[in-house]
């Protein structure tokens, strides 16, 4: 490895749209771990929305635009599991076996990681120096936990946070029922899920909802707030970067 | 059976506020799959097991035809009869002809999905026979005229109190002041009614979860032992199965039924596991003096060698269906054909078509819990996915979807026009928010926001941030 690795950050579409302080916190995460940070502008999105619909042809199209885009770095890193799981372990699968494309994906794919996972499993990073006052609930979204494999690494960091108590709720690895376009072509399904999701938030009697992955974290918050919880709901990073001053997601700026 | 399958939307809404079924599906949530998780920690090997299950399985889909050459030469050698048939029709045709050569007036039945799947009862009942299940939820659900909503527990969608009232309904020689308070009273008054069945039973007609090439046996695994009184009293035995049942040898299907109980119910094994191999021989004890297999198609054929090859590796176990958020939700009946769940999000669109099955893959949030869990590493979201891209290429996606797809595609391709156009989408947003930090109501978001609130944009897009020197 390189004295400091140069890190492309994938943003996310969700996070670069609704929560650009999770990019941010991501961003000082690793300038802290002492890697480079840059933002290619010729990112948008990973492609899931086409992806998860069928249309492969777009999906090709926007994974060339990231991989070429990308490909230059030491490592690229995504707050997201689901994005992360995206170019990590789809990506190679749209190009043919063989082809350029599919070389340049499957070596994209090798150095891509989702941010805590880089943190802990790539860099070896034991303890984060911040402060956050208050319990703390853990939901582990799908794909980092079943696509990378995403579990203990958050909570292992979190249990360097100074002043946090992490209380794990009932069913953590459930499904909150986001799903991407899922959650408005089958609302009514969605709403029974995160429901579920609400209550065992709302039993494990913690302050904040954690999580790594900003579509589960604005599909449960929404639900919190329609619920009139109080309930905080914050994306893992933010925490761990102890940039918590900012409003917590759906609040009041 | 009818496909209700396009109604499905309709389907989840009742399902989502009928109360008995809530109540029912609630109790099914936590117990199927602590069980498997159970009994997963118990056997260390368990997911090297599933690596052996799931390569014994590909190697018998590439040799198929062989094996199944061995094993009818077994049977017939054995003095029993393979039928092949290549739709629903042929399946229920042949059977009704060697229940009409029996002069049947009973038929017995344990549990079988291709006979649901061929809507074999119906059939049956039309030419004037009985037909007798013999499996406990199949006989409830018989009671009720209901079809399945899992395969391995046809009845879970009820309450006990619900299997009460049919009981009460239709045993009506029996006192009415009986206690039925227990499950376990409820089992006992099944077993007294379907007991003078078993015995008057002219036919018996059972499924097969393996056939075996090496020894031409079938075999079933059952817990209520039903299946074996099914298939030796009666004079005549149809096993009504499907292609790929098939295993080469006993060693393998003992390597299969090793992940087959743990997966499904969390046992170490079913309690009984019953093989049959042709009619009774001439010192056996008992036993039927015909014996036919009756192997359905119904389009599996065309699947090998297409992207769902995959999924002929299914044993019919549960565990995707038991560990589903989105069958949590709805219950099995919502899928509106004979197979619920992930599993049935892909067999299904093969068996019916997927212009009737469309909405079953797409309604997944692909979680990846099923793919997680299943014995034979079935890769089901990716194959959901697959299906997905096949109505695309149809058009079969609803035309608003693909615009707006389209549409987003269109500026996700020009990251200079997307970000743009992100910005104004940022600023719109924050002004609809009236400066809460959530949105309540969005006309064109409505699926969200009739829900739940959308929380609003933080303040510019980070592209914007950044580019402009960072976030303060
Ligand atoms: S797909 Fe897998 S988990 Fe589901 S029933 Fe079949 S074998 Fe079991």
């Amino acid at each position: 490895m390189t004295a400091s690795p140069k890190v492309g950050l994938f943003i996310t579409c969700l996070a670069d749209l609704f929560r650009p302080s999770v990019g941010f916190a991501a961003v000082k995460l690793m300038r802290d771990a002492g890697c480079t940070v840059e933002v290619p502008r010729a990112q948008t999105c990973c492609g899931q929305p086409a992806y998860n619909s069928g249309d492969r042809k777009d999906t090709r199209a926007i994974a060339e635009q990231v991989i070429a885009a990308f490909e230059d770095f030491d490592y690229v890193v995504a707050p997201s599991g689901s994005c992360t799981g995206m170019i990590s372990k789809h990506y190679p699968e749209l190009f043919e076996e063989g082809s350029q494309w599919r070389l340049r994906a499957e070596a994209l794919s090798a150095k891509t990681h989702e941010l805590v996972s880089f943190l802990v499993d790539v860099l070896k990073i034991d303890h984060v120096e911040a402060q956050f006052d208050g319990t703390v609930t853990y939901h582990d979204s799908c794909s980092g936990l079943r696509e990378l494999g995403i579990k203990q690494q958050p909570r292992q960091l979190l249990g360097s946070v100074k002043g946090l108590t992490l209380q794990e709720m009932e069913e953590a690895e459930i499904c909150c029922g986001f799903g991407g376009t899922f959650c408005v072509k089958y609302s009514d399904i969605s709403n029974e899920m995160v429901s579920h999701k609400t209550e065992c938030i709302g039993a494990a009697n913690a302050d904040t909802l954690l999580a790594g992955d900003l579509g589960c974290l604005l599909n449960m918050a929404g639900k919190l707030k329609r619920q009139g919880s109080n309930v905080q709901v914050r994306h893992v990073a933010e925490v761990l970067a102890g940039m918590t001053d900012l409003p917590p997601i759906g609040e009041e700026h | 059976m009818e496909i209700r399958s396009p109604q499905f939307k309709n389907n989840a809404r009742e399902a989502l506020v009928d109360e008995n079924l809530q109540s029912a599906l609630g109790k099914m949530r936590t117990g199927f799959t602590s069980k498997r998780a159970e009994a997963r920690a118990r056997l260390p090997e368990f997911d090297d097991l599933r690596d052996q299950a799931r390569d014994i399985k590909d190697h018998t889909l590439a040799h198929l035809d062989l094996y199944y050459e061995a094993y009818e030469e077994k049977v017939t050698a054995a003095g029993g009869h393979v039928h092949w048939a290549r739709t629903a029709g042929d399946a229920r045709d042949i059977i009704l002809q060697i229940c009409q050569d029996e002069n049947a007036k009973l038929v017995t039945k344990g549990k079988s999905m291709i006979a649901e799947e061929v809507a074999l009862n119906d059939h049956l009942e039309e030419a004037g026979m009985e037909v007798a299940e013999t499996d406990l939820g199949e006989y409830i659900i018989q009671l009720r005229q209901e079809p399945p909503s899992h395969i391995i527990a046809p009845a879970v969608h009820l309450t006990r109190s619900q299997v009460e009232k049919s009981f009460r309904k239709s045993h009506t020689h029996l006192a009415d002041d009986r206690n039925l308070d227990e499950v376990s009273s409820l089992v006992n008054e099944a077993r007294q009614v379907l007991r003078q069945k078993y015995i008057d039973a002219d036919v018996g007609i059972t499924g097969a979860n393996f056939l075996i090439a090496e020894t031409g046996t079938s075999i079933i695994v059952t817990n209520e032992g039903n299946g074996d009184l099914t298939q030796t009293l009666p004079r005549v035995h149809i096993v009504l199965t499907s292609l790929e049942k098939m295993v080469p040898t006993l060693e393998d299907v003992s390597t299969i039924l090793r992940v087959l109980a743990r997966s499904a119910t969390g046992q170490e094994f079913s309690t009984y596991t019953t093989l049959s191999t042709g009619p009774r021989r001439e010192d056996d004890p008992d036993g039927p003096e015909e014996y036919h297999v009756v192997v359905l198609d119904n389009g599996r054929s065309a699947m090998i060698g297409s992207e769902f090859q995959d999924m002929l590796r299914c044993i019919r176990c549960g565990a995707c269906i038991n560990h589903c958020p989105v069958y949590h939700a709805i219950g099995g009946h919502s899928y509106g054909w004979v197979y619920p769940g992930p599993m049935g999000s892909v067999l299904t669109p093969t068996l019916v078509g997927i212009d009737k099955a469309g909405h079953l893959p797409n309604a997944s949030t692909f979680c990846g819990r099923c793919e997680a869990v299943c014995p034979m590493r079935i890769p089901l979201p990716k194959m959901m996915r697959h299906w997905r891209e096949r109505e695309f290429e149809r058009h079969l996606t609803p035309k608003l979807s693909r615009t707006a797809l389209g549409f987003w595609a269109f500026l996700a391709k020009r990251p200079a026009l997307y970000h743009l156009s992100n910005s104004v989408l940022v600023r719109l947003l924050r002004v609809l928010a009236f400066g809460r930090g959530a949105i309540g109501s969005l006309p064109l978001a409505s699926g969200w926001t009739r829900h739940r609130d959308l929380p609003a944009p933080e303040r510019n897009t980070f592209q914007e941030l950044w580019r402009s020197g960072g976030y303060e």
